[in-house]
């Protein structure tokens, strides 16, 4: 590995404002190692260097002409953008050949507001169909491999991004999580990523698939890289009316190593028969780390845990079947050279959509179809309030809330595809997050005896973001597994 | 539960999705399994428990009423499949009466 992909943001940042390095340099590193690693990581659909040489060339213009005090947070530094986040003049697939023309004409907020602050863009990352699945192999387009072990998948939906930070192709992504879509690849690829709280980050240019769940994530090598992201796309925007007008404040990490006064809980509901048993033995040594830095341990309960994927699966599909009706072969998308309305339809999300994309379709509509709403979806909404209460109850205990990110560490491709229900228990310690709209943070602890990284995840309560990255700050500062990169590249 | 073809068929035409045979029997069957799963939930007792639309408090949200730069028509358009005097041309809806 060339050593400035070796770089975390924090360090390519420092390089560049003491010119030591150019970001033409930097950027030039970045396409390069992408050049050799895309044949087999296939982590992105589209790869923009002519954007990113641009882009690189400015930022260094910039950094020449002005003084340091007047200079943008992140100048010069590049990113990979999950490709369901539009860029303006950029093609967005969100995985699926019903997009596969499309070009957005406009920017999402959060890509925006990194772009304000310099960044280079090096590319569109892939992605589950629609960001429905747990592994990219519901993509249309290619199947990601784990940078840890090609045969193995790097978790989802975000696992290009995922795949795109742990290779070193791009120090920071910028993904989605609805039931777990940043933090399971997260874990799944040894990497940090966080899913802030719902409302936090503007979904404005972020192609929807469950509106009341979705939210933009970040994935880096380290808590402390994600403070820097996270403090410029956080906050207020008026083209998304259910984002908070909300401080976002200064996360200081200078003088944070003692977590004395912090109570951490751990929910026995989350260390139950099935999962990896290596998994649950890091896990459990990470929070005695965490109890080493200062942090009680409390035992916690979320009595209704085990209805958070029923519930997840029945509100998810139901807002994805209303988003998805805009698909209609007339606006945009691939379009079916039908005679009449209906039959273009019909034909053009028969033929443009992958078969989880209609499974998930099939299911959100009968669930909301008469006669069986109240049972399905009706129910599912009261359930989702016991569980959003369990985290409310828990958090007047306890600060954050530690548990495994997936029971098991990353599945081979092809060992779940034929078994939805199966592929769907991956998501069973993250979805809870998104039913409740709190952040969650996953980040490595370990890894199993085939060499696979394991993730931890830190919940807080509403608005607690950096709380949780103070937290995983202290612990990374005394702890090495972040910094581990794939040997096999 | 099993669901029959007929209520396969009638959920993918209120979906308006054009589904063949094998994928009708296909999800037939996963969408009964998934339906059996989440019947756990019937048995929970939400009696006097509202349900959770949005996770966020509820308020008004407003902004002051002023006209903004809209996109352009041929932005709005760029990826319309068919298009004809700036607008989006799509198969009849409605026939013209006799």
């Amino acid at each position: 590995m060339s050593a400035l992909t070796d770089l975390s943001a924090h360090q390519a940042l420092q390089l560049l404002q003491n010119g030591d390095i150019s970001s033409l340099q930097l950027t030039q590193a970045y396409l390069d190692r992408i050049q050799d690693l895309e044949p087999q990581i296939k982590a992105f659909i589209t790869v923009t260097p002519e954007l990113a040489l641009k882009q690189a060339k400015s930022a260094d213009h910039i950094r020449k002409y002005n003084t340091k005090e007047d200079l943008p947070a992140l100048l010069g530094l590049p990113i990979a953008v999950k490709d369901v986040l539009a860029l303006e003049g950029v093609r967005c697939t969100c995985g699926s050949r019903i997009l596969e023309n499309f070009i957005p004409p406009y920017t999402a907020t959060a890509v925006q507001r990194l772009l304000n602050t310099g960044v280079v863009i090096l590319g569109k990352t892939n992605t589950d169909e629609f960001a429905m699945g747990s592994s990219t192999e519901n993509s249309a387009y290619q199947t990601t491999r784990n940078p840890w072990n090609l045969d193995h998948v790097p978790g989802g939906s975000s696992g290009g991004s995922a795949a795109a930070v742990s290779a070193g192709m791009a120090p920071i992504a910028l993904g989605s999580d609805t039931g777990g879509s940043v933090r399971q690849p997260a874990s799944f690829c040894g990497v940090t990523g966080l899913k802030p709280t719902y409302g936090r980050v503007s979904r404005f240019g972020l192609i929807a698939y469950g509106s009341s769940l979705d939210s933009v994530g970040i994935f880096s090598y380290s808590a402390a890289d994600l403070a820097l992201i996270f403090e410029q796309v956080a906050g207020r925007d008026p083209q998304d009316a259910t984002s908070m007008d909300l401080p976002v404040p200064a996360i200081d990490l200078e003088t944070n190593s003692d977590l004395t006064g912090v109570r951490i809980g751990v929910p026995k509901e989350y260390f139950v028969t099935g999962i990896q048993a290596d998994v649950e033995q890091k896990v459990r040594a990470a929070i005695q780390q965490f109890e080493a830095l200062g942090a009680q341990i409390v035992e916690i309960s979320l009595s209704h845990t085990e209805y958070a994927l029923p519930v997840y699966y029945l509100i998810a599909t139901a807002e994805a079947s209303a988003n998805l009706a805009r698909y209609d072969g007339m606006r945009y998308g691939y379009s079916a050279e039908a005679a009449t309305l209906w039959e273009r339809f019909k034909q053009s999300r028969g033929a443009g959509f992958g078969s989880e994309v209609k499974r998930r379709i099939m299911l959100g509509t009968y669930a909301l179809s008469a006669g069986y709403y109240d049972a399905y979806y009706g129910q599912a909404q009261k359930v989702r309030t016991l569980i959003k209460r369990d985290f409310e109850q828990a958090f007047e205990q306890v600060d954050a809330i530690a548990t495994p990110v997936a029971p098991t560490t990353a599945f081979k491709i092809g060992e779940h595809s034929n078994d939805p229900l199966a592929m769907y228990l991956e998501d069973i310690f993250t979805l809870p997050t998104n039913l409740a709209g709190i952040p969650g943070l996953a980040f490595p602890v370990g890894f199993d005896q085939q060499g696979l990284p394991i993730g931890m995840q830190l919940m807080g309560p509403h608005f607690k973001e950096d709380a949780l990255i103070k937290m995983v700050n202290a612990y990374q500062n005394t702890t090495a597994w972040h910094n581990f990169r794939p040997s096999i590249l | 539960m099993q669901l029959t073809i007929q209520e396969v068929e009638h959920i993918a035409e209120l979906a308006k999705l054009d589904l063949t045979e094998e994928e009708k029997q296909l999800y037939r069957e996963q969408l009964s399994a998934i339906l059996d799963y989440a019947a756990m939930l019937q048995g929970v007792d939400t009696g006097d428990i509202p349900p959770t639309a949005s996770v966020l408090p509820e308020r008004s949200v407003l902004r002051p009423d002023v006209v903004e730069e809209p996109l352009q028509p041929a932005t709005v358009l760029q990826n319309a499949p068919h298009q004809k005097d700036q607008q989006f041309k799509v198969p009849l809806v409605m026939r013209p009466g006799k």
